[in-house]
């Protein structure tokens, strides 16, 4: 189902951001073409970035004709409804009301326990306080285990046969879980706690609206570590 | 335009919550008749509120035909959907994509810098911060007194001419907002400093969507003891 042109779309971030990420599943998933604009996060920040999001300067911005739409659950949603085909059969959200509520509440949940957790469990040096932050992680996965079937209802994903707003919410993530495990040789998706999610996790990533978006392991990992050493390191002039 | 019966909807929570506001103003705007359950939010807190939110344990929780639906944002939205009317007059969420994206963000703004300030401030006692707390707050609906023309596109209400989500995000903290003005000796909407606000919020308060949903300021301080007052 070939697509609308590009129609300047541009997307403001890098791939190192499951905010991002989001958001570019949710374009290829409408087979939108887009432009990925990398811009400067640490000050001073970039001028289009500064300009297009004022209020809060934070990556991913949306620009569609000029216009900025900012948050990625807000970007995704637009996506949604901009680019919607009355088939319904690209749709992102689920077509029942409750079902969008299901999936729109566990997206609130992800946004309000993992990113604190990936940040945290980022920098953390200590032992301890690691172990602390990764029973935490899998705590919050563990609730996401257990909702996935209602919100699958039985089928490969959370949003049922394709993949939609919570996979994309959380599918995001993955990136990220992947490079901690590595990185802090710790295990965050454990296929023997989490089956549902182990088995939704390669799924996901092994779709065609995904490949290429999430970075892998090492790739991530060393991204991250350039990263990393820049945010460390003082601005360049 | 009569509203559908009751079809089992019930709303737990308080009266004093912004959340819980904004889910009866949206089914109020939707005609829908729901029973509210005032639950005990303090520890032990109620079985129902524990059982229908194992995840948060908070209010607003809906109950519709025995389902739960947790969030405030979500809730509503839920409402919008579900009890939608063909020609979307009854519409909470603006029709154009791009307004509802312009509509929720600038939502997830206040849930993210309002919600905070107004639980920041309630307890504070040091002058200093008081005026601090109150700067930001009045810096925060600076932002929103910016948004308002573009929002509601000269209209009186961020949703244009009727009452929309962004109207219901920001309106059902008038209460606290007035109340924290009272309590603190503080003036936080202040209609110089933000006219096209302070003009929207009189409007607000008097729709008949809103009418006796947002408590008066003067009762928040028994509301508040009695919402966080153990058993």
């Amino acid at each position: 189902m070939a697509r609308a042109a590009a129609e300047d779309v541009k997307v403001l971030g890098h791939l190192l951001s499951p905010f991002v990420i989001r958001v570019l599943i949710a374009f290829r998933l409408k087979r939108v073409e887009y432009e990925l604009v990398d811009v400067r996060l640490a000050e001073p920040k970039s001028e289009i970035l500064v300009k297009s999001n004022p209020v809060y300067k934070m990556i991913p911005v949306l620009l569609h004709r000029g216009k900025p739409i900012c948050e990625s659950a807000v970007i995704v949603q637009y996506i949604d409804e901009e680019w919607s085909d009355d088939g319904g059969s690209s749709s992102i959200l689920p077509a029942d009301p409750f079902d969008r509520a299901i999936a729109r509440f566990w997206a609130v949940y992800i946004d309000d326990k993992l990113p604190y957790l990936i940040r945290a469990l980022r920098w953390e040096k200590e032992a301890a306080k690691v172990t602390e932050l990764v029973g935490q992680f899998r705590q919050v996965l563990g609730r996401l285990e257990q909702a996935f079937t209602e919100c699958g209802k039985g089928k490969g994903f959370f949003g049922g046969d394709a993949v939609g707003y919570l996979d994309i919410a959380l599918g995001s993530c993955l990136g990220w879980i992947m490079t901690l495990e590595k990185g802090k040789s710790v295990k965050l998706l454990d296929a023997e706690e989490l089956p549902l999610l182990a088995g939704w996790a390669e799924r996901f990533l092994a779709e065609e609206s995904v490949k290429g978006l999430v970075p892998d392991a090492d790739e991530h990992l060393k991204i991250y570590e350039v990263a990393t050493a820049r945010t460390s390191a003082t601005p360049a002039a | 335009m009569a509203g559908t019966a009751t079809e089992d909807v019930k709303v737990l929570g308080l009266a004093l919550s912004p959340f819980v506001i904004r889910v009866r103003i949206a089914l109020r705007l939707k005609r829908v008749e729901y029973e509210f359950v005032e639950v005990r939010f303090a520890e032990p807190k109620s079985e129902i509120l524990v059982k229908s939110n194992p995840v948060y344990k908070k209010i607003p929780v809906l109950l519709h035909r025995g389902k739960p639906i947790c969030e405030s944002t979500v809730i509503v939205q839920y409402i919008d959907e579900e009890w939608t009317d063909g020609s979307g007059s009854s519409s909470i969420l603006p029709a154009d994509p791009f307004d509802r994206a312009i509509a929720r963000f600038w939502a997830v703004y206040i849930d993210d810098k309002l919600l905070a300030l107004i639980w920041a401030l309630r307890p504070e006692k040091e002058a200093a911060k008081v005026t601090e707390l109150t700067r930001q707050f009045r810096q925060v609906l600076g932002l929103l007194e910016e948004a308002f023309p573009e929002c509601g596109k000269g209209k009186g209400f961020f949703g244009g001419d009727a009452v929309g989500y962004l109207d219901i995000a920001l309106g059902s903290c008038l209460g606290w907002i007035r109340a924290l003005e009272k309590d603190k000796s503080v003036k936080i909407l202040d209609a110089e400093e933000l006219p096209r606000l302070a003009e929207w919020a009189e409007r607000f308060m008097a729709e008949e969507s809103v009418k006796g949903l947002v408590p008066e300021a003067d009762e928040y301080p028994k509301l508040y003891a009695a919402a966080v007052a153990s058993q």
